[in-house]
């Protein structure tokens, strides 16, 4: 993929979730279950809302039906 | 952590196209981390499909693939793995593919007990062709062509395989994530033909025409975590108390002579005969 701008990484010292913003499609199954309620809907894409609250259960990654979301280690940059 | 899917998918083919909210990626999803973690070799695992929306998974997945004709994935399959039995062979089917048009080929897959793993994603709806009333559908539920409420009880799809004599039957939700694929890494482990049920949602097809129960696709993942009840925890309850649940877990497993090593040996004694 040449641009990449739709790809929105959001980052901490332990935490790092990427969000590909063409393949998301809003289904909000990554929000609704959310243990921790790191994630929020913006318009009709899911966005990170607190990094610190991940405790990297990686539930999201699971069950999004589309790809869209990653999560892994921060690099803590 | 952070498990990479891009290996196993065809990048250029996506974004899928199954809708927002659809169990079908979830589904692939599992099936792709079960491929890995059973550690098959991607040149070696076929993945076979008939018609419906989850029968284009196919498509989006970077092994070796065939897209056949409505119902007959298991036929299909079958030919695919009596040609060469080393071959890891994934049949992927939906509820309409598998008990309706195809339910002869799935019955007599099931009898004849051959190393197919077969993922079946049962949506309780034709989807793709705009929500005609499924073999599956629950009974009074509204569809296109059931617009007064279905009359039809449902089949069960994991029931059905366990009399037609499958010797591993497995079912699930598109909730239970890991389940599904801890499931069809059990179910490749069997030797024989290995069914993993997979009920999951169709929102824009079914659930948008009973409203009084699905506000969003999101009820229909909270109805899945309600209804779901494991194997293991059913054992003692009455059957009063198991009324309207989803049993979920390994429902049957009773290890069969399988198929292509049962042929092998026919051809072996046929070979002989010949010789002589």
């Amino acid at each position: 993929m040449k641009n990449r701008k739709h790809i929105v990484i959001c980052e901490d010292a332990k935490t790092r979730i990427t969000i590909n913003r063409k393949w998301c499609k809003g289904c909000e199954i990554c929000v609704e279950f959310c243990p921790q309620k790191t994630l929020l809907m913006e318009g009709d894409k899911a966005v990170v809302r607190d990094i610190a609250s991940c405790n990297r259960c990686m539930l999201c990654e699971l069950r999004c039906p589309d790809f869209a979301i990653e999560v892994s280690e921060g690099t803590g940059r | 952590m952070g498990f990479d899917y891009m290996k196993y998918l065809r990048e250029e083919k996506m974004p899928h196209i199954w809708c927002p909210g659809c169990g079908h990626g979830i589904v692939m999803k599992a099936l792709i981390r079960a491929i890995d973690k059973a550690g098959l070799d991607q040149d070696r695992v076929v993945v076979v499909s008939g018609i419906g929306c989850v029968s284009r998974m196919p498509g989006y997945l970077d092994f070796n693939t065939l897209h056949t004709t409505h119902g007959r994935a298991l036929a299909f399959a079958t030919g695919v793995k009596m040609a060469d039995p080393t071959l890891h062979v994934i049949a992927v089917m939906g509820d309409g593919d598998a008990v309706a048009i195809g339910g002869n080929h799935f019955i007599h897959t099931c009898r004849r007990n051959i190393g197919i793993t077969t993922v079946v994603a049962n949506n309780s709806i034709y989807g793709m062709t705009g929500g005609q009333r499924s073999p599956t559908t629950p009974l009074g539920d509204n569809t296109s062509t059931t617009v007064y409420g279905n009359a039809d009880p449902p089949f069960d799809i994991s029931a059905l395989a366990v009399a037609a004599g499958a010797s591993y039957v497995a079912r699930t939700t598109t909730y239970h994530a890991q389940q599904i694929e801890r499931l069809i890494v059990s179910g490749f482990e069997n030797r024989g033909f290995s069914l993993i049920e997979v009920i999951g949602p169709c929102f824009v097809a079914h659930g948008r025409r009973n409203r009084a129960r699905y506000k969003s696709n999101l009820d229909m993942y909270r109805e899945e975590k309600e209804t779901a009840i494991n194997v293991t925890a059913t054992k003692g309850k009455p059957q009063s108390e198991l009324m309207g649940k989803v049993t979920i877990g390994v429902l049957h497993h009773a290890p069969m002579p399988e198929f292509t090593d049962e042929y092998q040996k026919v051809i072996e004694k046929a070979t002989h005969v010949r010789t002589i």
